[in-house]
C-alpha cells in the first residue's frame, strides 16, 4: 500500500512554521517512512501530483495568489490543518488590518527614508498578485479541519498532531504544547 | 514551470513558485524567436507592510515584531531591532554578558542557517545533479540515498537552534535582546549540554566545507561561468578590517575590489544607501547612493562578506579564506556559484566562534542590561545568514515621514524598518526594466 501523501505552503507566514516542522529534528526520518511529500516548498514538485491525505498551511491570506494557493489545497487534500498564529488568526501581518492599505503602501514605496521612486508609482506589474484589502486568516476563506496555535507551534505540537492523525487517533495535545504566542 | 507567448512574439517561461529558497518569489524569462533570453525577472510576490505598522508601538516591541519577517533568520531581525532600541535608550555599549550572549545567538543562527542551506536545500543538487527528477532532488531522496549525510545535517542544525534557545528563550521567535541588553546569562547546565558536542559540530562544519570546496574546484569550468557577473560587494566590517557579523561598519568595494566606501557608522547609512521601486517586484532595490541605481547595485551575503573584509578573526576560516581569495588572484570572487564555498567558510568561522564563546565565563555574568539618556532615534545593523543589506530598523520620532528626528515623547516615537530584500544572497539587478505606467494600486477582497 503506498503511503499517505502531505503538502504544504507558506502564504503570508515568514516560514517559521516551516522551521518548526524541520525542528522535529530527527524524527524527519520517522515522518518520511510514514508519509510521501507531494508539493511542498522543500521540495521541487509544484504542482499537486495526487490526492493529500494532509495539508499543513503556514500563514495567512495577504494577496490574491495566497486565496488561490489554499483553494487549490483545500480542493486537493482531506485534511486542511492551519499550522500557526498567522494561519489561524492572521497573526503579526494582520497588524496592517486597522490601516488603510494605501497607507502602507505609501510608506514602503513613496514616503519611507531609503525610498527612491522618481515615477512616484508603487509596484503593479501583471506578474505581482494583487495585495488583498487586509490578511484573512485561513478560515475565512475556506474551511479549516484542524489549527494548531503558536509563533510557531512548538515542533512537538506538529509531531503529535501528525502521528495522530495518521494513526487515525484524536489529537490530544499536552496543554503546554497549545499556546498562543 | 509553463511557456506562453506573448504579444509580442517573445515566449515567456514562468517558474513559479520558486521553491527551496527561503520566502516568496516568481521568476519570469523572455525568450526571443532564437530561443535566447531577452530579459530575466525574479518577482518578490509578497507584501506585508511593516514599514506601516510597525509605527506608533511601544518602542520595546519592534525586536519581537520585525522578527516575524523571517522565521529562518529571526535573530538577524530581532538583534537589528536591538541594536536600534539600545541607541534610544542611551545604552549602545552593552555589559560584556550582554553582547556576548548576543553574538553567541547571532552565531547559533548562522550554524543552523547556513547547515540548513547547504544540507537541506543545495545538497541535492550536487549530489544529484541539477538535472535529476524533482521527486527525488530534495532534502527527503537525500535523506533516503544518504541518510548519514541527512543525519549530519539535521543535528548540526538542531544545534544552532539549541544554541538560539538557550540565548533567545525560543529556536525560532525568540525574545531574549532587551532595549540595552539581554534577560538571561548561559547557565552552567546550558553552557555544557552545548559545549559537549562543539568539537563535532566544528569537525562537521570542515568536512561539509571539503565537500564543497571539492564539488566546486571539480565543476570550475562550468560553475565560474554559471550565473556568474562582476558586481559590487558589501557588508559591514570591525574597525579593524576583520569579518564581524554582529558589529561594525559598513564597507563596499567594486568588482576589482576597489573600495568604495568604509567604515560608515549605521547611523550614517542613509547618506550611502538607497533603494529604488521598481514595478514588477514587491521587494526594492537597494544601491549605493552615488553610484545610482543602474551601477549601485551589489552583492551581499557569504560571498560578498568574504570579498570585503581583510581577514577572518578565527584560524580555520582563515586559512580558508585565503585558499578561495586565491582563486581570484587577488581581486573578489565574482563566480555566483562561489556562494557555497562562502558560505561553508562562514559555517567553520560560526562555529570555531561558539567554542570560544562557550569557554568564556562572561556568560554566566549577571550585569545584563544598561540604560544612559534617552535618544530620538537609533539605527542597527547587523549581518543575516545569506540576504541582503541587513535589516535597518530605525527608531524615528515624528509624524512627517520625512525622516527628519522631531522631539517627541517615547510613546510617540515611530519604528521604521526599510525594506527587506527577501531571497537568498541573490541581488538580481541586471535588468533595467521597463518603468510601469502611473497607476493606482489594485485592492481586491478574497471573496471577489
Amino acid at each position: 500500500m503506498s503511503k499517505p501523501k502531505i503538502a504544504t505552503a507558506s502564504l503570508a507566514g515568514c516560514f517559521g512554521c516551516h522551521m518548526s516542522v524541520l525542528d522535529i529534528d530527527d524524527r524527519i526520518l520517522k515522518l518520511i517512512e510514514l508519509v510521501d511529500f507531494d508539493k511542498s516548498p522543500i521540495d521541487d514538485i509544484k504542482k499537486f501530483s495526487a490526492r493529500c491525505a494532509v495539508g499543513l498551511i503556514e500563514g495567512g491570506c495577504c494577496n490574491e495568489e495566497n486565496v488561490h494557493v489554499l483553494r487549490d489545497f483545500r480542493r486537493n487534500c482531506d485534511v486542511l490543518i492551519a499550522l500557526g498564529d498567522c494561519a489561524t488568526m492572521g497573526g503579526i501581518p494582520a497588524m496592517r488590518n486597522g490601516i488603510p492599505l494605501r497607507e502602507c503602501l505609501e510608506e514602503a514605496y513613496l514616503k519611507g527614508p531609503t525610498v527612491y521612486n522618481p515615477s512616484g508609482t508603487f509596484p503593479n506589474d501583471p506578474e505581482l498578485p494583487l495585495v488583498l484589502d487586509r490578511v484573512y486568516p485561513l478560515h475565512e476563506v475556506v474551511k479549516v479541519d484542524i489549527s494548531l496555535p503558536g509563533c510557531p507551534p512548538p515542533a512537538d505540537a506538529i509531531w503529535d498532531a501528525m502521528v495522530a492523525l495518521l494513526g487515525g487517533k484524536p489529537i490530544d495535545l499536552k496543554y503546554g504544547l497549545l499556546r498562543y504566542d | 514551470m509553463r511557456a506562453v507567448t506573448t504579444a509580442n512574439e517573445l515566449k515567456k517561461v514562468v517558474i513559479e513558485p520558486v521553491t527551496r529558497i527561503e520566502g516568496h518569489g516568481k521568476v519570469t524569462l523572455l525568450l526571443n524567436a532564437k530561443g535566447r533570453v531577452e530579459q530575466a525577472r525574479l518577482h518578490v510576490v509578497e507584501f506585508r507592510g511593516f514599514e506601516r505598522f510597525v509605527q506608533g508601538r511601544p518602542y520595546w516591541e519592534v525586536p519581537v515584531l520585525v522578527e516575524r519577517l523571517c522565521g529562518i533568520c529571526p535573530v538577524s531581525h530581532h538583534l537589528a531591532a536591538a541594536k536600534a532600541v539600545d541607541v534610544i535608550v542611551g545604552a549602545p555599549k552593552l555589559t560584556a554578558t550582554a553582547e556576548k550572549m548576543r553574538r553567541l545567538m547571532h552565531y547559533g543562527q548562522m550554524y543552523q542557517s547556513h547547515a540548513l542551506h547547504f544540507f537541506h536545500l543545495v545538497s541535492p543538487d550536487l549530489l544529484f545533479g541539477f538535472d535529476a527528477d524533482p521527486a527525488v532532488r530534495n532534502v527527503i531522496g537525500v535523506a533516503q540515498k544518504h541518510p548519514d549525510l541527512a543525519v549530519q545535517g539535521v543535528m548540526m542544525r538542531k544545534w544552532g537552534q539549541e544554541i538560539i534557545k538557550a540565548t533567545a528563550g525560543k529556536k525560532i521567535h525568540g525574545t531574549g535582546a532587551i532595549p540595552g541588553g539581554i534577560n538571561k546569562n548561559l547557565s552552567i547546565e546550558e553552557r555544557d549540554v552545548l559545549a559537549k558536542d562543539a568539537d563535532k559540530m566544528l569537525e562537521w562544519a570542515v568536512a561539509a566545507l571539503e565537500l564543497c570546496k571539492k564539488y566546486t574546484r571539480d565543476h570550475l569550468g562550468e560553475l565560474a561561468s554559471f550565473g556568474s557577473f562582476p558586481s559590487n560587494h558589501l557588508s559591514i566590517i570591525r574597525a579593524d578590517g576583520a569579518m564581524d557579523l554582529y558589529d561594525g561598519g559598513l564597507r563596499a568595494i567594486d568588482a576589482d575590489g576597489k573600495k568604495i566606501f568604509d567604515h560608515v557608522a549605521p547611523s550614517d547609512y542613509l547618506k550611502v544607501i538607497r533603494e529604488e521601486v521598481r514595478p514588477w517586484s514587491y521587494m526594492k532595490f537597494p544601491f549605493i547612493t552615488d553610484l545610482g541605481p543602474e551601477k549601485g547595485w551589489y552583492r551581499v551575503g557569504p560571498l560578498a562578506r568574504i570579498n570585503t573584509c581583510d581577514f577572518i578573526d578565527t584560524p580555520i576560516a582563515e586559512k580558508e579564506r585565503s585558499e578561495l581569495m586565491a582563486l581570484g588572484k587577488g581581486k573578489p570572487i565574482n563566480i555566483t556559484m562561489a556562494y557555497h564555498w562562502a558560505r561553508m567558510i562562514e559555517l567553520v568561522h560560526s562555529a570555531e566562534k561558539i567554542k570560544q564563546l562557550l569557554g568564556d565565563k562572561d556568560l554566566q555574568g549577571t550585569e545584563l542590561v544598561k540604560k544612559g539618556t534617552r535618544q530620538a532615534e537609533g539605527v542597527g545593523i547587523v549581518e543575516a545568514p545569506g540576504h541582503a543589506v541587513p535589516p535597518l530598523p530605525r527608531q524615528r520620532p515624528g509624524s512627517g515621514g520625512d525622516g527628519q528626528p522631531h522631539r517627541l515623547h517615547h510613546e510617540q516615537q515611530r519604528a521604521h524598518e526599510p525594506g527587506h530584500p527577501e531571497g537568498r544572497g541573490r541581488v538580481l539587478r541586471r535588468q533595467a526594466g521597463d518603468r510601469g505606467a502611473a497607476e493606482s494600486h489594485r485592492d481586491r477582497d478574497p471573496g471577489l
